[in-house]
């Protein structure tokens, strides 16, 4: 019963949206931006995917955010002070900073949101993102309560987080909405249901209007926000775009105003078609290959090494990606400040000279086109993964390595790689979820869960760990860039092969857009022109 | 998920050997009248050959991938065309790392000079090769940093294309037709059999049996198919002998129901009541006289199928369960055209003629079959 | 008549038990989980969430669980979108999709029923022609290919209608969808009809009333077409069960948010409670749609008798 009274007003409000669409200059200013998929969840704790983050920077303010350029920049924190040891942060929260219910946001918010985070039955996925505060991570794993996590209200705005070692990401992390405060009253009020429209209760520059899966989400000016004053659009609507090309086309329509991704092969005609509304550039991801290292043959890092040389970093990325990518021989991509990526040995060297040495390295191996190699690869199933694959099946062919393709469903195939499964080479990506190298290296750990190629390096390790410890910025990225010398340039524990690019639309009438490494774009920020 | 409708033409009226081959001699000779079914029946064989025989005919194999020819439209003449070999070089010397000063073609003959302030290395001239444009690049050193370069302008012809990785999609279709083809036929006589035996039993045991052997095919039907597939793409991975297993295993369900409606009404005709008056026994009723008195209405459906197959796995070929790259399928090529629509016209084009043409020589084919085997048409 | 109906509804149970069961199984089979994903789970996380979803039980005790809460008429809540009861989820997809299928089908009837009784009453013309190939390319053109070619004709190229979206069902965002899910349709009634006609109109008895000397109009629309509408009938009740439980295609191009999404997506994501929802309505619509069928079949043709 309660869902169609709750219906009722709100599809009133999508239908108000939708019917002002084609009359501009009308006092009420909309924005259609189409989101890959809907949310798995609006409860900012159990977020895990790009869509989520989307629409939680959007629903709700963390103590840090980022402005329209990715940079940090304090959201509900007025201020904040590190003590010298790095290890305990106090933060002074704003004093108009209010829920949409007109509530106060206090530091027991926070208290209450870190601790509902790690606590077990809340099951967060991105429960990590809090790792460095201290005890965590035994909150997490059920061996302490969670009334000893690191966090601690001094009085309404001061909130003081010890950590467990020196984190100087730890300001980056706190962007991630899985550190964003949710009201206790809010969720106490209504449990599991608290995230539904006229529910929710949320402290950023929107509240949620209206939820219809599959169709469309709807956010609405929240007029308690501290910097409402400067939030110029009155209504976002959120669309599920799975299908990029019918994407492009509503976008070409202007029923979307703004779509992350299109089909990056029909880059060159899409770019003749919509000239700058199409916004392509770096962003922190890798595309990468990675080798099962504990199996035979593989195990021989020459052998990697000779693979890895074979494939045309060039050619996938200016051809089979429309440039929409960048050949990668690092696996830490640029754009982190103070950062400076450790490259393979063959960076500079044209494709010849590393065929040269790669057919050398085989040769002595006994491996030819007289005594080839079986290698199977796999991906999950979408047209580029496979188009890449082809073409890698094809460099390698002519040196004796016969590549064999396999290809499953998404589901399937990171299944496959985290229960160890046999392989011998298998596609991946990882996209940072803040601003740190750290956040890439970890992937090569001993024993960490993303460790599908389970690499292990006692001395890559120890660097990692003694950059944990480290509280000198540019010795930390020293050991960091030491550390990437070992595991990926000297011994591949995987094979970077492409950097990623965002690939947007944004229409002529969208202002205030600023492309980012991050691919943030927080709707405050934005406006109709 | 797919419905396959027929209207079965009455079943052979004969009960003896020779009536029953003069009813298909009679029944040839009615369907050589029909113009339209025949020339299918020409166009389908042909088809057969292209795609059987097609791939090792074609100059450019499915395969293989034209480097400096990604997506290129379908065109008649030869490419390079005059205005992509200047552009090709560029790119060529800029992978060598060597700057383009200037270039000339005389006939099929490129020279061009190229400089760079790290000195110049000659087998940078594999890059030109490597081009697909370009064949027998020399690369001769004229100082410390310049060098001309003599190539030949090698020749291809994509009638149909290319794809996004540039591979000619003339050979790609006819691979395609292959896999699409033996899908089609293979999961159809899958189909078939099952469906034939099941719902030839099914009609025959009659009364419980029928009752418990309907049933099952209804639970069937309300299986997700889409299921079936996932299940068995994961399990056994992505073959082509599993696709028609997958595909055929769902599509019987339709054979079943319409042999068992068949065969109840045979049942109840005087030559079987004969047989089973005479105590020929059950087994020998139903594949002397049942069976052979199918085979018009399952021949007529099988031109129904074969279609329907194939659609079905263009489907699932748009879901990305499809035959394994670099194989391919019409369904595969037409999902990706189709995705790639607005742009590479071609890539959508060809594949659909070749699949829709054939679909209509089945239907077509289908139609005539159908009124050659009933025999109130005549 | 209403005992056979009684009957149905009675078998009708044990089937979809079966369904159920099978595809319980057979999904929890599948490699894969609904938490594997780009980036590994911590496993104490991983755990957390196994432990919330009870997916730490062993499978028979899980699949205990589910048929009890079924019994109580509760689907669970779905995986992939835990703030979301699956009953939930149908409830708002599934009138989505019973629109546009139920249009698509009755249209597909009535247009393809008109066109078969033409094409068979002017056997061999040009409208029989103009018919058996305009049902043929119907069958043989996919979905995907034709729906955007839709687009780009009607809504890019004339702007007479909007790319894509549901808009609460307006006018407007029906017809493409609609036109797109109808026209195969359309196409194997328009043959299926043909063919029935063809064979009614040489029957016994519609010869005898043609000698008779009733009207051409009573021959055709009194007796042929009883008969010959048959098989349209049993062809339209699987038929109406696929159409209204959604269509992937025309849902993803379109942006409409039906259901039939779910019976992929959800399968893909390992979405069980989602999937095993989608397999129960489908499996609804289809019991239900055979009965009707078998009932209809009485009305039109009174030879047929469930006694």
């Amino acid at each position: 019963m309660r869902h169609h009274h709750l219906r009722l007003p709100l599809s009133g409000i999508a239908l108000v949206a939708v019917l002002t669409l084609p009359l501009a200059g009308m006092a009420e200013t909309v924005l259609n931006r189409g989101n890959l998929d809907d949310p798995e969840s609006l409860d900012p704790h159990r977020t895990s995917t790009l869509a989520e983050a989307n629409l939680m920077r959007d629903l709700f303010s963390g103590l840090m955010g980022l402005d329209p350029d990715a940079k940090l920049i304090p959201d509900a924190a007025a201020s904040w002070r590190v003590s010298d040891d790095g290890l305990s942060y106090t933060f002074t929260l704003r004093a108009d900073g209010k829920w949409s219910d007109g509530s106060p946001v206090t530091a027991a918010d926070f208290v209450y949101s870190w601790r509902r985070v790690v606590t077990p039955e809340t099951a967060a996925e991105y429960a990590y993102m809090l790792a460095p505060v201290k005890n965590a991570e035994a909150i997490t794993a059920g061996t302490l309560p969670p009334e000893d996590l690191g966090i601690r209200a001094i009085d309404d705005l001061t909130l003081e987080v010890t950590l467990n070692g020196p984190t100087p990401y730890f300001l980056q992390m706190l962007t991630h909405q899985s550190t964003y405060p949710v009201q206790k009253a809010n969720v106490e009020a209504f449990g599991a249901a608290f995230t539904k429209p006229g529910n929710l209760v949320s402290n950023g520059a929107y509240v949620l209007g209206d939820f219809v899966p599959n169709d469309h989400i709807t956010l609405t000016r929240n007029p308690e926000f501290y910097d409402a004053a400067n939030v110029s659009i009155d209504t976002v609507n959120y669309y599920p775009t799975a299908d990029a090309s019918a994407a492009v086309k509503r976008f070409e329509a202007g029923e979307l105003d703004v779509n992350r991704d299109f089909p990056t092969e029909q880059t060159a005609d899409l770019q003749a078609k919509f000239g700058d509304q199409l916004r392509v550039g770096p962003t922190l991801g890798t595309y990468y290959y990675g080798f099962k290292i504990d199996k035979a043959p593989w195990d021989e890092v020459a052998l990697r090494q000779a693979i890895s040389m074979l494939i045309d970093r060039d050619f996938l990325a200016e051809k089979v990606w429309q440039d929409t990518m960048l050949p990668a021989y690092s696996f830490v991509p640029p754009g982190i400040d103070g950062y400076e990526s450790a490259a393979l040995d063959y960076a500079g060297m044209s494709q010849i000279d590393r065929e040269e040495q790669a057919e050398a390295i085989l040769t002595g191996l006994g491996i030819g086109p007289d005594h080839p190699l079986a290698l199977e690869l796999r991906f999950n199933t979408s047209d580029n993964n496979a188009n890449t694959a082809v073409a890698v099946q094809e460099m390698l062919a002519p040196f004796g390595i016969e590549v064999s393709l396999v290809n499953l469903d998404t589901k399937s195939h990171y299944g496959y790689l985290e229960q160890k499964g046999d392989y011998d080479l298998a596609r991946a990506a990882w996209f940072a979820d803040y601003v740190d190298p750290e956040n890439f290296l970890a992937l090569c750990k001993t024993g960490t869960g993303n460790n599908t190629t389970l690499y292990s390096d006692g001395d890559f390790d120890a660097l990692l760990e003694k950059a944990a410890l480290e509280t000198d910025p540019a010795k930390r990225m020293g050991d960091l860039h030491d550390a990437e010398a070992i595991g990926v340039a000297r011994d591949l524990c995987v094979v970077p092969l492409m950097f990623y690019s965002y690939h947007n639309l944004v229409s002529d009438r969208v202002g205030g857009w600023g492309d980012n490494v991050m691919d943030v774009h927080p709707t405050r920020f934005l406006s109709i022109k | 998920m797919t419905e396959i409708p027929v209207s079965a033409p009455a079943p052979v009226p004969a009960d003896t050997e020779g009536q029953a081959r003069s009813f298909w001699a009679k029944a040839w000779q009615r369907l050589r009248k029909n113009s339209l079914a025949m020339g299918s029946l020409v166009y389908l064989c042909l088809m057969v050959l292209a795609c059987t025989f097609g791939p090792m005919l074609v100059p450019n194999s499915y395969d293989k991938i034209f480097q400096g020819y990604t997506r290129v439209p379908a065109s008649l003449s030869a490419y390079p065309r005059p205005e992509m070999i200047g552009p090709a070089i560029e790119a060529a010397a800029g992978r060598a790392r060597l700057d383009l000063v200037d270039w000339a073609q005389t006939g099929d003959r490129v020279t061009a000079h190229l400089q760079s302030t790290r000195g110049v290395d000659p087998r940078a001239a594999r890059y030109f090769d490597r081009s697909d444009m370009l064949e027998n690049s020399t690369l001769d050193p004229t100082s410390q940093t310049e060098a001309v370069l003599t190539a030949r302008i090698e020749r291809h012809h994509f009638l149909f294309g290319t794809d996004a990785t540039g591979r000619d999609l003339l050979a790609r279709t006819l691979i395609a037709g292959r896999i699409s083809l033996s899908i089609g036929f293979l999961a159809g006589l899958v189909a078939m059999v099952i469906g034939v035996l099941y719902g030839a039993i099914s009609g025959f045991a009659g009364g419980r049996v029928d009752q418990i052997m309907m049933r099952i095919v209804d639970v069937l039907y309300s299986l997700p198919f889409i299921f079936f597939v996932i299940m068995l793409v994961v399990f056994f991975g992505r073959n082509f002998l599993l696709m028609f297993v997958a595909v055929g295993a769902v599509l019987w369900l339709d054979m079943a129901r319409i042999v068992r409606g068949q065969t109840l009404s045979l049942r109840r005709r005087e030559f079987v009541a004969a047989a089973e008056a005479l105590g020929v026994s059950w087994f020998q009723i139903l594949f002397r006289h049942i069976v052979p008195n199918l085979l018009g209405p399952v021949i007529v459906f099988m031109t129904l199928l074969v279609p329907n197959v194939i659609i079905l796995e263009s489907f699932l070929s748009y879901l990305g369960f499809g035959v394994q790259e670099p194989m391919s399928s019409w369904g595969i090529l037409i999902a990706q055209g189709a995705r790639a629509m607005p742009s590479a016209i071609w890539m959508l084009i060809f594949p659909s003629l070749f699949l829709t043409s054939t679909l209509f020589a089945l239907n077509f084919l289908g139609d005539g079959l159908r009124d050659a085997l009933d025999p109130r048409d005549a | 008549m209403l005992r056979y109906a009684f009957w149905r509804m009675m078998t009708a149970v044990p089937t979809l038990f079966v369904v159920v069961t099978l595809s319980f199984f057979m999904i929890r089979i599948a490699p894969g989980g609904p938490f594997d994903q780009e980036r590994a789970l911590d496993p104490v996380i991983r755990a957390n969430l196994e432990r919330t979803y009870h997916l730490d039980l062993p499978l028979v005790q899980q699949y205990g669980i589910y048929l009890k809460n079924l019994l109580h008429g509760d689907l669970g809540p779905s995986f992939t979108m835990p703030e979301f009861s699956v009953a939930e989820l149908l409830h708002a997809g599934l009138p989505v999709s019973i629109r546009i299928g139920g249009l698509a089908l009755l249209l597909a009837l009535i247009l393809g029923g008109a066109m078969g009784v033409i094409a068979a009453l002017y056997r061999d013309g040009w409208a029989d022609r103009a018919v058996v190939g305009f049902a043929t390319a119907g069958s043989t053109i996919p979905t995907f290919v034709v729906a955007p070619l839709f687009q780009l004709v009607f809504a890019l190229g004339l702007n007479w209608l909007p790319v894509g979206g549901w808009n609460d069902g307006a006018f407007h965002n029906l017809i493409g969808p609609v036109i797109c899910l109808m026209l195969p349709q359309l196409a194997v009634v328009a043959r299926l009809m043909r063919s029935s006609m063809i064979e009614a109109l040489h029957t016994h008895h519609i010869r005898t009333a043609r000698a008779m000397g009733l009207s051409e109009a009573a021959v055709v629309g009194r007796h042929a077409l009883r008969s010959a509408l048959l098989p349209v009938v049993s062809y339209a009740g699987p038929a109406a069960a696929a159409l209204m439980t959604g269509s992937v295609v025309v849902e993803t191009v379109f942006s409409i948010p039906g259901i039939g999404r779910y019976f992929v997506d959800a399968a893909l994501n390992r979405d069980y409670t989602v999937v095993m929802g989608a397999v129960v309505v489908l499996a609804v619509f289809t019991i239900l749609f055979n009965l009707i069928v078998d009932i209809a079949y009485t009305l039109v043709d009174p030879r047929v008798r469930y006694d």
